[in-house]
């Protein structure tokens, strides 16, 4: 019983993890910045190559992943200035901008690395409860996503740049006009963003095959569980990890993946049907 | 273009061009071949040995005088692993290049997308993976193996070294459900037991729940016919979670070479049966991965889909010129005699008259903790005789179809 009762939490937990650590970088760039990153993937990725290329270099993997993190963020604040910023007016044209660069970046590493590099292997641990055996890692894994849902929410409630961010997402103009550097701010936050996506690639990289389009495995879950959460991240983005990794872990393990795939999307159109403005839009509602 | 050359000094350009034109016996018209093959996208990884195999091929045939006296001449479109591209570029290739043999496609659900296509045409279509068979088609050759080459004696094998209950894993197209219906029927023979069959939708990458739906069922070993970049990731997440079962494939180690790609022992104990895989280290085996080698230095591993792209082009030129012509009609004509040969790395191979597919010699290797490849069986050639035994035959009527184990000719 209690092996049931715990493998069904692990499954929970799998699922949470990947929803959230796959949508916490989505969630500034596109529920708080409005840019609909089309190359999150390719942050996602730029963090696994950097994690795995350092691994193979002799650095230690928590060392590689931090690295990995900062490396994909760096990426980030360049790719703001020199693309996004100009397009900040024209959300359909940072669309286009930003899926070209996805295109570019994955046929371009394919050029110049080739289909595939050698993975690296996760590290040792596991443990057995009843009948099963689970891999530690996975629950690393879990307590990175509670950890980086933790980080935005001090990030943005807790420090002076949080609150330059808040006001700089609600009303640049007021926001610059009471000395608020606006360009810093979006190039951080941009550049926050694009770290979380690093910071993805670089826990799941150990885990899974490595070629140039791998990114495109976490994207549709980034973007559902960030429409669903809505438009404040703060509120939203936990709560959406929580409804649609209980439903798809329950639809996976009673149905099978295909019908949890099918089932987790399902639930995205009638909640979004339901309540446009996401589970957020629900709580402020609730909260005025 | 032509018409745009116009005056004297047209008339002087046209005599230059024509007098740069090379002689002697390559001076033909090349023949032209069409090749889709995905070199980039998904399957980038599995498809570029296939174009690389290809070239070599193209390069060594035409060094040897080229096909019936005229050089070869690649034409290669990229369709990325998507199959409305496949059906574009083949249209294209068909129509428009008016190419004078078509080969190529890695799913089969790409050679279901372009076969329709081919067969509206005289064109010889060669498809060079090995795949879950039964494909009874005239313009269709088949140069890879099928289930009775790999599935027949991986099986039994397996059952009798490590019992009788298997667990699949199995993507979730026609691919997948058709080898599982093999596993299913050649289970049934056996008197073993399908504990569970499970279903993954391409690009899936998460395995959590699957590992332990496997070690819910308690099996003795597992048939992986997983497919695609996405879904290997469940050797390493099974590995992590020390599902240490023994597995069985028709697809890896040869095809998608997982033993050199995931860090070991995610790839300790599986088992596949293969015409060729890149260990093989027969004297013509060694010689043709030296003159790959020679050509394509930084290739991961030479895949048994990239030897059969090799395999097929000289199976072409034996075929043309036993038949002194490319049309698909005369070709037929030397594939009926069951004399259509190819002195393959492998050894030699035929066709078969009846399907139109290859004999293959056929061996059985397995991986160890250390990601190191040994031979546990050598079955000598076997052919594809399933489609002729279920009623195919190719010599006397073109029934374009593909059959499965459940879905049969009608009497």
């Amino acid at each position: 019983m209690f092996a049931e009762l715990f493998s069904t939490f692990y499954q929970f937990a799998d699922v949470f993890a990947f929803l959230i650590l796959s949508a916490a970088g989505l969630a500034i760039v596109f529920g708080m910045m409005g840019v609909i990153n089309m190359a999150h993937g390719e942050f996602i990725m730029c963090g696994a190559y950097v994690t795995v290329g350092l691994v193979h270099a002799g650095v230690p993997l928590p060392l590689a992943q931090a690295c990995a993190t900062i490396a994909a963020g760096l990426i980030g604040v360049v790719v703001e200035v020199l693309i996004v910023r100009k397009l900040y007016k024209r959300p359909l044209d940072t669309l286009l901008a930003t899926w070209g660069l996805s295109l570019i970046v994955t046929q371009g590493l394919l050029i110049l690395l080739g289909s595939s590099i050698p993975g690296i292997g996760t590290p040792e641990g596991s443990f057995t409860v009843g009948p099963y055996t689970f891999s530690t890692y996975r629950l690393v894994l879990f307590a990175c996503a509670i950890g980086v849902l933790a980080a935005i929410y001090v990030i943005f409630m807790r420090t002076r740049f949080g609150v330059m961010a808040r006001a700089t997402m609600q009303n640049a103009a007021m926001a610059q006009a009471l000395g608020v550097k606006v360009g810093g701010v979006y190039a951080a936050s941009f550049g926050l963003g694009a770290a979380l996506a690093g910071l993805c690639g670089a826990l799941y990289a150990p885990t899974m095959t490595l070629i140039p389009t791998m990114g495109a495995t976490f994207v549709v879950e980034s973007f559902v569980t960030v429409v669903v959460g809505g438009a404040n991240v703060l509120l939203g983005t936990a709560p959406a990890g929580v409804l649609l990794a209980t439903v798809r872990m329950l639809l996976n393990a009673n149905y099978g993946q295909i019908i949890g795939q099918i089932g987790m999307l399902v639930a995205v159109i009638l909640i979004i049907r339901v309540l446009p403005e996401g589970i957020s839009g629900l709580l402020v509602r609730r909260g005025r | 273009m032509l018409n745009r050359i116009r005056g004297p000094l047209g008339a002087l350009a046209l005599a230059a061009v024509a007098a740069m034109a090379p002689s002697g016996a390559m001076a033909a018209d090349p023949i032209k071949v069409g090749l889709l093959e995905d070199i980039s996208g998904d399957l980038a990884l599995i498809g570029l040995p296939k174009l690389h195999g290809s070239e070599l091929a193209v390069e060594e045939i035409n060094k040897a005088g080229g096909v019936l006296g005229r050089p070869l001449e690649l034409i290669h479109l990229d369709p990325q692993g998507d199959n409305a591209r496949y059906q574009e570029f083949a249209r294209r290739l068909l129509n428009r290049d008016k190419v004078d043999v078509l080969i190529g496609g890695i799913t089969s659900a790409s050679r279901e997308a372009v076969r329709p296509i081919v067969d509206r045409t005289k064109t010889p279509y060669f498809y060079t993976n090995q795949y879950e068979g039964g494909v009874c088609d005239a313009n269709m050759i088949s140069v890879g193996a099928v289930p009775e080459q790999q599935f027949s004696t991986l099986i039994p094998w397996m059952v009798e070294k490590f019992g009788k209950k298997v667990y699949v894993i199995a993507a979730d197209y026609n691919f997948g459900q058709i080898s599982a219906e093999w596993n299913r029927k050649l289970m049934k023979d056996l008197g073993g037991e399908v504990v569970g069959e499970e279903f993954i939708p391409l690009g899936v990458s998460q395995f959590a729940q699957t590992i332990q739906n496997v070690q819910k069922a308690k099996p003795d070993w597992l048939l992986t016919i997983n497919v695609g970049a996405a879904q290997d990731s469940f050797f390493e997440q099974a590995a992590a979670a020390k599902l240490n079962l023994p597995m069985g494939s028709s697809i890896k180690i040869m095809l998608g070479f997982e033993h050199k790609r995931f860090a070991p022992p995610a790839l300790n104990n599986m088992h596949a049966t293969a015409n060729w895989f890149e260990e093989l280290d027969t004297p013509e085996a060694d010689a043709f991965k030296k003159r790959w080698r020679a050509k394509f230095p930084n290739e991961t591993y030479i895949n048994d889909m990239g030897y059969n792209a090799y395999v097929a082009l000289w199976l072409y030129k034996n075929l043309a010129e036993q038949a002194k012509s490319l049309k698909l009609d005369d070709l037929r004509k030397v594939m009926a005699t069951g004399q259509a040969c190819v002195d393959a790395p492998e050894g030699k191979i035929c066709v078969d008259p009846k399907s139109q597919h290859m004999s293959h010699r056929m061996r059985l290797v397995s991986v160890g903790p250390k990601h190191e490849i040994t031979v546990d069986k050598d079955y000598g050639v076997i052919q594809p005789y399933w489609l002729g035994e279920i009623g195919c035959d190719l010599t006397k009527k073109n029934d374009k179809e593909q059959y499965t184990p459940t879905s049969l000719p009608k009497k």
